[in-house]
This record gives structure tokens, C-alpha cells and sequence, in this order.
């Protein structure tokens, strides 16, 4: 352990944290968009220095390891380049009128704090010390939903707020029964609460005691993640919050949510008395596929309709992981990576068009490709990458989803077949009403930031058409850890 | 460890049991947060004896919190909430008392069956402790999805929480417990305040949930 390595698991936790205080105390609206985003790149960096620095070793409260990293690096990318949407965003609110200059400091400072809490739950080693990481970020994304202030945005908070308050508490009386479980054999204190140290004496457990837990903990984080029938949640803070907070709660905050699980998952694995974990995650994960497929259809406004393809795609992430095995669990984390590039991209182009239309309804919204090409287009190769079509990443990792699912368990592939081609057509049916035809709505031209949701979008061509070797690499051996 | 400090310990877990059954069946609103205040004290009580008999003094600190912030100041404030509203009134509960008493007990026999098979090797107290507060978790969601009214959910939700602190004190030298608890006051204080906020900001008409729903996630 260096002095050095240390320090970037610190910056990626003290600098959001340091900007949230100096963007609570700035009165220039610009300047703050611009710290902002300058935050967010150097959290980024700080977070790929993990990359060539030696790791910590774990603490009793911090760990870094191959798993996390991902996890990390994704959520701190995304941040950025959600950083930089937000800035051309929030200009146009403050120009309409929809928020004020309070408004922005505040949500800047949320902005970061929310960073601080996800990378918090990222990178901590003590299962308490995550449940709080999660509750302060989910907290400041009800205080952000609710910002517009109108009878919507704040039916959409409290909504949230109650559900997210109860997957909570939920999620509290699993770590406590973790604790029960880990006190006898790790004994009093600090200790039993280590994620590190856990995992080694899982074996010695109570085995019962350990699965009562897990199941309290999926039901708990679960209502986070979006799985049926815990999302009511979802689509509302989606479709009333700004929109760059759409795109952090899809792409990011589902993701803490499902890291969480997953930790979780790799304990009760290392008990082999305990119940398996993966047929409830299997069940949760279709049920929540299928469901959000049909509820696709029903769709007229264009935010929920997104919102409903995430439970759709967390769905599918967390079948693959309750497959498990290397294959599912490399085929789960590319899908994740994808899914949560494609989502933030595409609620960018949404955000745009949005502004620019006056309206977020479906049937009011037509021929983007002619009136706004630069959106429209980047909406097209979006929604074309998220409802599964080569050559892009989401088809591969799908596909990789299907086959492995295929060689296994041929039975339980064909609802998650049925699932992929019925929301399949929702997006496609949907998509060429939004893009082609006679336009219609606003046709004002459009000061929009295409680097974010083309160079997302850029990505994900590229991971379908090839994938270095060493990433690769990387993702099997992840895989191979989470068993 | 003696009998005596195991049956008071019993005798407070199972109180806050009973309490929570007596919120399942008040209809109006001053009654119910009168028995909320009543569930807080007697958690107080709870976990001071938890941490006298652990010999934990950093739960002392845990048990103010509830004495004071919710068994006072939350009651308290709840009373001016609904004074200022004018919502005094009966409470509609969406599903009928038989019913919903039939459903507690339901509930707490499904705890109780739960806890005590996967614990068998666990500290009698510690074991006991859990399948209380699994009974109280249960009772809280139950009062939270029997009530309309958002005052009576979130006294709902406060009990629930009530559970989570005696489970939290009862696992035995568990860490971070007074943080949780400070972090669940934030959390309920935030909640109290949005109650508030909606209605002085005029927003909603009502504090009627049901009234809400009128907007079913999808605008025409």
C-alpha cells in the first residue's frame, strides 16, 4: 500500500464531496455548471488512476477490488458526461423560466452529493456503512425529482420517498440478520459488519439465518433497482425530475442498487447450506422483463416510456446474474456497461427534444430526423441500440444473455425471449412515430450538447463491433469472481 | 444472564408489539400519533435497558434520540400539522379494522414462525428481540398500506422504523447504531417536512393519498 494509491480512493470520495460545499456557497449560475463538470472530470480521472495505482488493502470501512472498479469507472463516466448535458440543459430551464438561480445552486450541490453517496456505496467495505451510502444518494435524487415544484414533480418525490423509504428499512433488517449471522463467528464489533472479512467465514454462518437475510435484502435493495413489482416508483421520478436526472437514475443509481445485491449474492455463495440465490433473482428478473415489456405499449409519455425499458433491462441484468456461471455473469456485466451508456445517451436526446417540442407527450412529437436531425438521429441509433439490434453492444450482450441461458436452462429461455421481442416492437413502433414522418411540434432550432450522447453512443457501436482483449480480460475475470 | 433482566427485556419488546396492534385500530388522527408517542417512549424504555444490560453506553445516546425527537418533538409537531390542515377528522382506512386485525395477527405468527426456526442457535434475548421487531416492521407496512391519509402513513413508517432500532439494539455489539438512528431521525424529519410543505405551498388539495392517485402516471 502506497501513500499515493490511497489518495484516489479518497478524491474520488472528497471531491464531489469538497464541490458540493463550494457550489452550495456560489451565487454565479454559469460558473457553477462549469465547476460542475470540472468536478466531475477530475473524479473521473481520480477513478481511473485505480487503474495503474496499487489498491488499499481493505479496510474496516473501504475496499477496492476488480469488481468495484467497473462499477466505479462506469459511474464515474457517466457523471461527467452527464455533468456536461446538464450544463446546455440547465441553461435553457433558466431561460424558460422552469427553475431559478436558488434553484441551480442547490441542485449543483445535489448534484455532487449524489456522486459522493453512489461512489461511497461503491467503494465501501462495511455493509452499514453502504446502507448508508445508498440512503444518501437516494435521498438527494427525491429532493432533485421533486425540483420543478409542480403538483407532478411532487406527487412523483413523495411516491419515491415512501417506496424508497421502506426498500430501505427493508434493506436495514437484512444487514442486521447479516450481523446476527456473522456475530457468533467473527464475534462482537466492527468486524462483523466487514464486507472483506465476511466473505472469508461465510462458510461458518447460519445458513438459515444468512437466507432470511438475503431474501429482506433483494426485496430491500430490489425496490431500488426497479424490479417488478417494487418499481411504481420508477417511471414517475423518471418522467417529472430534470432530465439529466433521468439519465443519472438509469444509467447510475439502479446500478448502485443492483452492486449492492450482488455483494450480497457473493456471501450467500460462499455458504453453501443457504438457499440459492439464483432462482429468486431469475424470477424477480423476468417477472420485471415481461411485465415492463407489455407496460411498454401503454406508453404516451417519452420519458416513461424509457423509464419502463429500464426496469425492462434491469430486469434482464439481474437474470443474468441470477444464472450466474461465467459466461451469464460476463454477458450481465457487458449488459450493464451497455445499457447504462445507451440509457444515459438516449434520455440526453430526450431532454433536447423535450425543450425544443414543449412536450413530453409521445403523440405530439413527430419527424425529429427532419426537423432536428443531430436529436433525432441520435434518438434513432439509441433506441434502435436499446431494443437489441446489431451490430450494437446491447445485441451482443443480449445475445450472449440468450445463448448462455440457451445452454443451460433451455426452458427459461423462451420467456426471455418473449420479453426481448415484445418490447422489441413497443420501442420500434414507438420510435417511428417519434422519428419519421411529417414534423410536428416545435421546430426552433436547437443549442444542444451532442458530444455527450454521441460519444455514448460511439461506445456502444464499438463494443458490438469489437472488444479489446484486455477488457475482455478484465470482464471474464470479474465474472470469474462473481461466480 | 439473570431472569429478571430477560423478562423486563421480554416484557418491552412485547409491549411495543401490542402497540403497534393498538395503531392498527385508531380511527382518528390525534389518537393514532398519541399512540405513536406511546410506542416511542416505550421503545426508549427498551433500549435504555438494552444498554444498561449490555453495558453499551453509546445506546443510552439512541434511546434519547427516541425519548426525545420522536416520542416529543415528532408528536408534537404532527398535533400543529393537522391543527393547521384541519384534517381532525376520522381517518378513512382503505381496508376495514376485522380485517386488518386479522392480518396483524397473521403477520406476527408469520414472524414469529420465521425468526425462531433460522435462530435456534442464537442468544435467547437477541433471538426473542428479532422476532418482536420483525412483528413490529410488519405491523408498521400494515398500518402504512391499510391508511390513505399521508400523516397516518408516515406514523406508519415510524414505527416500522421503531423495529429496526429494537433489532439493530438487540443484535448484540452491533456498530453504527446510534449513526442509523441519527440518520433515520434526518430521514423521518425530511418526511414531516415534505407533509408540510406540500399542503402550505398549496399544491395539493388534500393530504389524501387516494386523491393523488386521480393522476395515474399518464397524461393524456
Amino acid at each position: 500500500m502506497t501513500g499515493f494509491s490511497f489518495d484516489a480512493v479518497a478524491a474520488i470520495l472528497f471531491i464531489p464531496a469538497g464541490a458540493a460545499a463550494i457550489l452550495a456557497a456560489m451565487p454565479n449560475y454559469k460558473m457553477t455548471a462549469l465547476v460542475n463538470v470540472i468536478a466531475s472530470l477530475l473524479t473521473l480521472l481520480a477513478a481511473l488512476s485505480l487503474f495503474v495505482t496499487d489498491r488499499p488493502a481493505p479496510g474496516q470501512y473501504l475496499l477496492v477490488d476488480d469488481l468495484n472498479i467497473v462499477f466505479i469507472v462506469l459511474n464515474t463516466f457517466v457523471g461527467f458526461t452527464t455533468s456536461v448535458f446538464s450544463a446546455s440543459y440547465i441553461a435553457h430551464e433558466l431561460e424558460t423560466g422552469r427553475l431559478t438561480a436558488p434553484n441551480l445552486r442547490f441542485y449543483h450541490a445535489m448534484y455532487q452529493i449524489m456522486m459522493f453517496g453512489m461512489n461511497l456505496a461503491f467503494v465501501s467495505n462495511n455493509i452499514g456503512l453502504m446502507w448508508v451510502a445508498v440512503e444518501l444518494a437516494t435521498l438527494t435524487t427525491v429532493l432533485m425529482v421533486g425540483i420543478y415544484r409542480t403538483h407532478e414533480a411532487l406527487e412523483a418525490a413523495w411516491k419515491y420517498f415512501i417506496l424508497g423509504s421502506v426498500g430501505i428499512a427493508l434493506a436495514l433488517f437484512g444487514t442486521i440478520l447479516v450481523y446476527m449471522a456473522a456475530q457468533p463467528v467473527v464475534g462482537e464489533g466492527t468486524n462483523a459488519m466487514v464486507w472483506s472479512v465476511l466473505i472469508e467465514k461465510a462458510a461458518h454462518f447460519d445458513p438459515a439465518l444468512l437466507s432470511v437475510a438475503f431474501i429482506f435484502l433483494l426485496l430491500g435493495y430490489g425496490t431500488k433497482v426497479g424490479l417488478a413489482p417494487l418499481h411504481a416508483w420508477l417511471p414517475d421520478a423518471h418522467a417529472e425530475g430534470p432530465t439529466p436526472i433521468s439519465a443519472v437514475l438509469s444509467g447510475l443509481l439502479l446500478n448502485v442498487a443492483l452492486y449492492a445485491v450482488l455483494r450480497f449474492k457473493l456471501l450467500l455463495a460462499a455458504s453453501p447450506q443457504a438457499i440459492g440465490p439464483g432462482p429468486l433473482m431469475v424470477t424477480m428478473g423476468l417477472t420485471s422483463l415481461i411485465f415492463a415489456a407489455f407496460m411498454l405499449y401503454r406508453r404516451r409519455d417519452i420519458k416513461r416510456l424509457f423509464a419502463y425499458s429500464s426496469i425492462e433491462h434491469m430486469g434482464i441484468i439481474v437474470f443474468a446474474f441470477g444464472m450466474g456461471g461465467p459466461l451469464a455473469n460476463f454477458a450481465g456485466l457487458l449488459h450493464m456497461v451497455m445499457h447504462s451508456l445507451t440509457k444515459s445517451a438516449i434520455f440526453f436526446a430526450v431532454g433536447h427534444i423535450a425543450q425544443v417540442k414543449g412536450t413530453q407527450k409521445i403523440s405530439e412529437i413527430r419527424g425529429l430526423t427532419e426537423s432536428h436531425p443531430g436529436l433525432g438521429w441520435a434518438l434513432v441509433i439509441g433506441v434502435v441500440a436499446i431494443a437489441g439490434l446489431p451490430p450494437l453492444g446491447i445485441f451482443m450482450s443480449e445475445f450472449l444473455v440468450v445463448s448462455s441461458t440457451f445452454a443451460r436452462h433451455p426452458w427459461l429461455a423462451i420467456p426471455l425471449v418473449f420479453g426481448l421481442l415484445i418490447a422489441f416492437g413497443a420501442l420500434l413502433l414507438r420510435l417511428t412515430g417519434l422519428a419519421f414522418g411529417e414534423p410536428r411540434g416545435g421546430m426552433a432550432p436547437v443549442e444542444a450538447s451532442y458530444v455527450p450522447m454521441y460519444s455514448h453512443l460511439a461506445l456502444v457501436f464499438a463494443a458490438g463491433i469489437y472488444l479489446p482483449a484486455p477488457l475482455v480480460a478484465w470482464f471474464q475475470h470479474v465474472a470469474g469472481i462473481l461466480g | 444472564m439473570n431472569g429478571l433482566t430477560f423478562d423486563i427485556a421480554h416484557l418491552l419488546a412485547g409491549s411495543l408489539v401490542l402497540i403497534s396492534f393498538m395503531m392498527l385500530y385508531q380511527d382518528r388522527l390525534f389518537a393514532l400519533i398519541n399512540v405513536f408517542a406511546l410506542h416511542a417512549v416505550v421503545l426508549a424504555l427498551s433500549v435504555a435497558w438494552q444498554a444498561y444490560i449490555q453495558d453499551a453506553h453509546h445506546l443510552y445516546i439512541t434511546a434519547a434520540i427516541a425519548l426525545v425527537f420522536k416520542a416529543i418533538v415528532i408528536p408534537v409537531g404532527l398535533h400543529r400539522i393537522i391543527q393547521r390542515l384541519g384534517i381532525h377528522r376520522d381517518i378513512e382506512t382503505a381496508v376495514g379494522i376485522g380485517p386488518t386485525m386479522l392480518a396483524g395477527i397473521g403477520l406476527v405468527t408469520l414472524s414469529m414462525v420465521l425468526m425462531l426456526r433460522v435462530t435456534p442457535e442464537a442468544d435467547p434475548l437477541a433471538r426473542e428481540d428479532l422476532a418482536f421487531a420483525l412483528s413490529i416492521i410488519l405491523l408498521g407496512l400494515l398500518v402504512m398500506v391499510t391508511r390513505r391519509n399521508a400523516v397516518s402513513q408516515v406514523v406508519g413508517f415510524m414505527s416500522l422504523e421503531n423495529g429496526l432500532v429494537l433489532a439493530a439494539t438487540g443484535a448484540k455489539g452491533m456498530p453504527l447504531v446510534v449513526e442509523i438512528s441519527v440518520a433515520f431521525s434526518i430521514l423521518i424529519a425530511f418526511i414531516v417536512i415534505g407533509v408540510f410543505l406540500f399542503r402550505i405551498r398549496e399544491r395539493f388539495d388534500s393530504v389524501d393519498i387516494g386523491a393523488l392517485d386521480d393522476y395515474r402516471g399518464e397524461r393524456r
